[in-house]
Order: structure tokens, then sequence, then C-alpha cells
């Protein structure tokens, strides 16, 4: 498993050479509650870092997703249409969003692992 | 999980989805020890309470509860609470948000010789509910088929003496469980053992909602009547004279110029409380409860519009986040549980 970087926005991003794999983090899908619906992107869509992706409707809220990376969208999940569930129960498997095209290098205000622990257990209380 | 010092109580255990699917199927169990349970003693407590709330207590016979309404001099709600008429106690139950602005108002209202006691903390307040509530609920000596809906009985649960009164808010058949302090972990351990799904609030919101059960706070505040609200059934202006009546019989007259609806959404939209209605391009209301419900597989909601605005069967709009959502005005509830069967077979 390639290493996963956070987002103070509660998306994480795993990179496979140029392909970056991004999803929303266990914390984020706990506080949401079950996902109902997600809108994603267009394959082809072209993301800057920090961009709305999508949203995230959960039985509690909709929440805007935002793109932890700059690049081009390669691939959408499409079997979250059917089930929306798989972000609930495997964020950082079956419940992954969308895979983007890396246009230049990762962000410099990514979290790593530890980084962001400390920043969601400081959210939490 | 069973504290009692704090409120913190659970959104959810497991998902909501499968916690509703078990209320709706077979029986979970809620913890509401955060309403507030008050006992009203002295010699004229039903008649005091007879003066204070919109409902008939003189139609209630001992060990039966009621839903009913406190409303202000000029017809505002001030909390929907049951009242239960125990032989010889009276109990209401109120809303968590409301326990010590209605214990003011009734302390105010009380006449010489009747005692208002909150025994909140001494009393645990879980909620069984479900079609199978009757069968799951660990009671060996007492007669829970012969227990009509809205009535009360004392049963043994988890070797402690337990008042229960076969009432909710899911929709559902069910038993809320008036358990002392002392034996509420013991007795929420048994109602699992027994099979009944522990379930958060999430699910019990969602189940209210299909139910079409308002929540105080969101689809009624003390600036609502309960006309508009359409509890008028809960109003009964011919018992005799009681806060609010003179106000409520003027509104009655007139007509509200509002009214609560229910919402269906068509497509993915889930309406939210706050969100705006729409007619034509027109605002002619808002959101006051929406959600998703997995159950009826639609964003469902109630929502104040305007008096005649969205008639049953109409279509308006509903602002999302993602736009605008096309609604149907549907009856309300949006879902019939065992509920209604308990009522029909023993009410």
């Amino acid at each position: 498993m390639a290493q996963r970087y956070y987002t103070e926005t509660h998306e994480w991003v795993a990179l496979d050479g140029s392909v970056a794999t991004v999803g929303i983090t266990d914390f984020a899908q706990a506080q949401l509650g079950d996902v109902v619906f997600l809108e994603l992107p267009r394959v082809g869509k072209l993301l800057e870092a920090g961009d709305t992706f999508g949203v995230v409707e959960s039985v509690k809220a909709a929440s805007d997703l935002y793109s932890p990376v700059a690049g081009t969208v390669l691939e959408v999940n499409e079997t979250l249409n059917a089930n929306p569930e798989h972000v609930n129960e495997d964020p950082y498997g079956n419940g992954w969003l969308i895979r983007v095209e890396l246009n230049g290098d990762l962000s410099q205000g990514l979290l790593d692992e530890a980084g962001y622990k400390a920043f969601s257990e400081g959210q939490s209380h | 999980m069973v504290d009692f010092a704090g409120w913190e109580l659970p959104q959810q255990y497991r998902s909501v989805k499968d916690e509703q699917e078990a209320v709706r199927t077979a029986a979970g169990v809620f913890d509401v020890s955060h309403m507030g349970r008050y006992e009203v003693r002295g010699a004229a407590a039903g008649d005091f309470l007879q003066g204070v709330v919109t409902n008939d207590l003189g139609r209630l016979p001992p060990n039966r509860a009621q839903y009913n309404l406190l409303c202000r001099p000029d017809g505002g709600i001030v909390d929907d609470l049951v009242v239960y008429r125990g032989d010889p106690a009276w109990f209401v139950v109120v809303n968590a948000a409301n326990r010590e602005k209605d214990m003011s108002w009734l302390r105010e209202h009380a006449p010489a010789g009747v005692e208002v006691v909150d025994r909140s903390d001494e009393l645990g307040l879980l909620a069984v509910q479900g079609p199978r509530a009757e069968e799951q609920l660990p009671v060996a000596d007492t007669d829970l088929a012969g227990l009509r809906y809205f009535g009360i009985a004392e049963a043994t649960l988890a070797g402690a003496r337990t008042m229960i009164s076969r009432t909710g808010y899911t929709g559902e058949d069910g038993f809320e469980l008036f358990v002392p302090a002392a034996s509420l972990a013991a007795t929420w351990d048994a109602l699992l053992r027994a099979g009944v799904q522990p379930c958060g609030l999430a699910a019990r919101d969602v189940c209210r909602l299909e139910a079409g059960l308002r929540l105080y706070g969101s689809d009624m505040d003390e600036t609502t009547n309960p006309y508009e609200a359409g509890l008028g059934w809960t109003v009964k202006l011919g018992k005799g004279d009681f806060v609010g009546r003179e106000a409520l019989l003027r509104i009655k007259e007139v007509g509200p110029s509002r009214e609560l609806v229910g919402l269906g959404c068509a497509d993915r939209g889930i309406p939210r409380h706050g969100a705006v209605v729409r007619l034509g391009g027109r605002d002619i209301g808002v959101v006051t409860s929406g959600t998703y419900s997995f159950w009826l597989r639609r964003g469902i909601a109630m929502a104040f519009v305007e008096a005649g605005a969205a008639p049953l069967g109409g279509q308006v709009e509903v602002a999302t986040r993602s736009g605008e959502a096309a609604a149907e005005v549907v009856p309300l509830p949006f879902y019939r549980g065992s509920a209604r069967r308990a009522a029909v077979t023993q009410g």
C-alpha cells in the first residue's frame, strides 16, 4: 500500500507513479454518517489542488470534496452509484472516489499519517 | 455507553440504515434518558394538568397515556409532551431541550398543593421499538399482549420493577421503559441479549420523520400554533378552560396562514432543515425537517408552506446543495408502521 497523505478537509491521497487515488478519510466518513449519494466529476476534468471536485451527501449533511492534488481526472469510482456505503465501510479501499493523473508534484501542504491523526483528534473534541 | 451524568448519546452504533431496518422489521432500543421526566403530585394534579395542556385528560382513564401540547396564552407551542396517568401518580415526559423551561412553566402555573418533581435523574428511559418489540421484551410477569396502545403497566425487567408504556416515536409498535437508574445498564444488556438492536439518535430521527411525527425545535416552536403544525387534533376546545384556549379559538376561526406538509423528492435531492421551498420560482415556504430515507429510498421532508399553496399531489422545488430538486407534496405520514396496527387492534 502506497503511503497516504491527508488534507485538513479530510481527503486522503495515495500515489502510484504519477496516478493519485483520492478518497475521504475514516474520520470523515464517521463524522458524516451513512453516505447516500456522491456527485463526482467527469473523466477528463482538470483540477487544481484545493478545487471542489464533488459533493458527498450523507444522512446528516452535504459536504464539498476538495482535491488534494492538481491534475486530470483519469477514473471515477462508478460502483459508488449503486453502493455509496463503500465509502463508510472501506474508505481507504473500495470507497475511493477518483484517480487523477498528476500535473506536477504533490503539494507541500499535505499532512502525513501522524500529522493528520493529531489534526483530526483535535477536531473531534 | 449508558452514561447518566451527561447526555453524550451516540448518533449511531452501526449504520443508520441497518439500525432503522431493525426498528422497521424487528426491534431496536434507543436510550432516551436525556428527555425530561416529571412526576406531578397532589390531589389536584389531574385538574392542574388539564388546565395547562391542550388535549382532554378528562377522557383519560388510569394507566393510560396521551399525547399533548403545552401552549402559551397566545397559542404558541411551549412544548409537546406525553402525559401518563398512573394510579395515582401523574407523569409527564418532555423534550430534553425544554427540561428547564417546562419545569418553570409547570411550576408557575401549579396551584398550592400540587408539586412538580423532576425525576429525570433517578429514572432512565429506554424506548424499545419495532414489530417484534412485544416478543423480544424480556418480561415474564406482565401480559404484554394485553397492554393497549398508549397503555401503562408495571413489569419486572432485569430484576427491577419498571413502569412501561406502549408508546414511542418511530411509527412502530413498542414500549418505553422507565427504568430505575441503578438498573439501567443491566436492562440495556438484557435487551441486547434478547436480540434487540441498539440504535442511535440518527435512526430515531429518520424513523420519526417517516412516521410524520413533529420534532420540537425543528417543526414547531413558540412561534408555531397547533393548527398550522397539523396538531389541531390534540386541541380540545370544548373541554373547559386551559392556557391558550382563547387564542386557539380565534386562530381556528380565522384558519392558519401556513401549513406543515410532506415532501418527497423525485431525484437525488436531499431536502435539509432550512431549505427554501419554491413554486414556479416563488418562495412559498421552508423545510423544517428533512433527510434521506433508506427505507423509502428517497429524500423526504416536512415543510412549512403558505396555506393552500402546495396541495397534495402538487409539484414544488426544494433548494439543495447542488441546485433545485423537484419534490412532490405527499400525505403525512410518509410511512405507517406497526404502531398503527397496535392502535387499531387494541386502542
